[in-house]
């Protein structure tokens, strides 16, 4: 049984810089592959509704008559089901989060 | 690459005599499930010695007793205890009987009711 | 004959990572027995597979729990994919071994941190999630999600990892293994640390069989029984040997798991090492017919896995029985006699995960 094992460690914190982001100071770093939101390019859809059907929650609504897309933020878990099956390639996956909202948070796109 | 199950077929009346075998050649515990058959349940009881895996099955009606291993194997309240709540089992003399009170849900029996509503 | 009382503890606690309720039968100080009681997080998930299809469910079997997720989609994937008879593709196994390994290097790095915490040593609880904020940063490098990856499927796997992002990894597990060793004498030698964890929750080995404990629970009480030398996924090309310790007691039980951290990170070195090129999943159709039990080697213990399916796309049942299920009847043995300080660490000694016990 010894006893201070602690101790360098503990001089070693005192003396290091903060290991924490300084955010709101500095900006957070996503990574590449950061699964944040869906981002889609509304002007190459062909409003086949492909995503519709692979999305596991229901969270994409496609209207082709109208050539509208919508997505409810709050019901998609970022599983990019619908970016790798989009047949023109249009949708991709944004690296931050949506932003908090105090209600339904539904984004429609028209072309 | 995968192993291989054994699935053994009992009846009700031989679940305690097969139990306290596997009890004296020393296996252990691993699970008990329960699933909806079309007419009644299946229950599968699971113990495994060393690597070895050995599941015991039963199909049953809705209604039908079923004696508790609890004598036997001591663990095995718990799923007893949970196969009662969700599935509606009548289990005799569980050692630590929660009489319906594990999980707590609004429907009774929610696992083996009818689909109250066809929601999307 | 001392006084009874009963002290309800939890189902919100400081010490408890999820809610579960112990009511303790107490004569004096000493616990004389405690009464489970669970269900506060009791989603019904098992019954989701009669609403969603087959290869959508992987979704939901990987949100049953937040520290064991990737381990719950690949046993998931694994038993659709031995009743459908699919084979994954060299590759793919590989890099699912490097996953599940990694997670579980994160899950104990959790684990040390709330020990720490639960016996008040909070800078050492900050040190150990510090260095797993780097495990953090490497899932979100590779698969694009700190917590839920969705990145296993059934056929194999939906994203590839590239050579230098595995050598980077190899990299991060360097630094990690060396701070490691700076701290971990701390949990194995610190005198007021020793006081808190040796000999307090003594389960023997005839104990811990006869109660169906799993997992480092076992193998802290002397068994050598860890199921990943069952050969699944690409352990059976790795080298390693399952770590057993005898007292049985918390301390024993401690050292096994940071054993376990130095033992992971050395398999996923080997498997860094031999992985082939290749593609990451294979292609099927159809839909399954037949059942199997998968059994796999979470961080906690052997689970496993009941999959049945009836040839359409939705599933018949789906049964999980997750390690923290079966170390509950080990836990309240492990109560009987101790003192009432002593019941956050011995609840936290068996890592409990309430969330996969309640599914």
């Amino acid at each position: 049984m010894s006893k201070f094992n602690f101790t360098k460690t503990i001089l070693k914190n005192l003396f290091s810089k903060p290991v924490t982001l300084m955010y709101p100071f500095k900006k957070r770093e996503f990574f590449e592959r950061t699964r944040g939101h869906v981002k889609i390019a509304i002007n190459e859809c062909i409003f086949c509704g492909i995503c519709e059907k692979k999305c596991p929650c229901n969270a994409i609504v496609v209207k082709k008559p109208e050539k509208e897309w919508e997505i409810n933020r709050l019901r998609c878990i970022q599983c990019n089901s619908c970016v790798e099956n989009c047949p023109k390639k249009c949708l991709d996956m944004g690296k931050e989060y949506s932003n908090p909202t105090v209600g339904p948070n539904t984004d429609n796109y028209h072309a | 690459m995968y192993e291989n199950i054994e699935i053994i077929n009992i009846l009700n009346n031989d679940l305690l005599n097969h139990v306290l075998k596997f009890k004296e050649q020393g296996y252990r515990l691993i699970q008990i499930c329960c699933t909806k058959l079309k007419e009644g349940l299946a229950l599968d009881y699971s113990f495994g010695i060393e690597y070895k895996f050995v599941d015991l099955r039963m199909t049953i009606d809705d209604n039908e007793e079923v004696p508790s291993i609890t004598s036997i194997f001591s663990p095995a309240f718990l799923y007893e205890n949970e196969m009662h709540d969700l599935f509606g089992v009548n289990i005799s003399v569980i050692s630590i009987d929660y009489k319906g009170n594990l999980y707590r849900t609004a429907v009774k029996r929610p696992f083996n009711c009818e689909n109250q509503k066809d929601e999307e | 004959m001392g006084k009874r009382s009963i002290v309800p503890f939890g189902p919100q606690h400081p010490v408890l990572p999820e809610p579960i309720h112990l009511d303790l039968v107490l004569e004096d100080e000493k616990v004389i027995e405690a009464i489970p009681s669970i269900g506060f997080v009791h989603r019904g998930l098992e019954k989701l597979v009669e609403k969603k299809d087959f290869t959508e469910f992987t979704y939901v079997a990987e949100r049953i729990c937040g520290i064991c997720s990737f381990i719950h989609g690949l046993g998931y994937c694994q038993a659709v994919e031995n009743i459908m008879d699919i084979q994954i593709p060299e590759r793919g196994q590989y890099l699912r071994t490097i996953w599940a390994e990694l997670s579980r290097v994160h899950s104990h790095l959790l684990w040390m941190g709330l020990i720490a915490d639960a016996f008040g040593f909070e800078s050492l609880f900050m040190q150990c999630w510090r260095l797993r904020e780097k495990i953090l940063d490497i899932f979100e490098m590779t698969t694009g999600g700190r917590v839920i990856f969705s990145v296993c499927k059934i056929g194999g796997t939906r994203r590839d990892v590239s050579t230098e992002d595995l050598n980077f990894i190899n990299k991060v597990l360097e630094e990690v293994k060396l701070e490691l060793k700076q701290f971990d004498n701390v949990f194995f030698d610190d005198y007021t640390v020793k006081h808190r964890l040796c000999g307090v929750g003594i389960l023997t080995k005839q104990e811990a069989y006869d109660l169906g404990a799993v997992g480092p629970v076992l193998r802290g009480s002397g068994h050598n029984y860890d199921t990943r030398t069952l050969g699944y996924s690409a352990y059976k090309n790795l080298d390693f040997e399952p770590i057993v310790e005898t007292a049985g007691d918390s301390y024993s039980r401690c050292v096994v798991r940071i054993r376990e951290v130095y033992q992971s990170i050395d398999m996923i070195k080997q498997a860094i090492g031999k992985i082939p090129q290749g593609e990451t999943f294979t292609k099927f159709t159809g839909n399954p017919n037949g059942e199997y039990f998968a059994r796999l080697e979470q961080p906690r213990g052997e689970v496993v896995y009941y999959v049945k399916g009836n040839g359409t796309k939705f599933l018949d049942r789906f049964r999980v029985r997750t390690p923290t299920f079966a170390n509950l009847p080990a836990l309240l043995k492990m109560l009987q006699g101790c003192d009432l300080a002593d019941v956050p660490i011995l609840i936290l000694t068996i890592d409990p995960c309430i969330s996969c016990t309640e599914r």
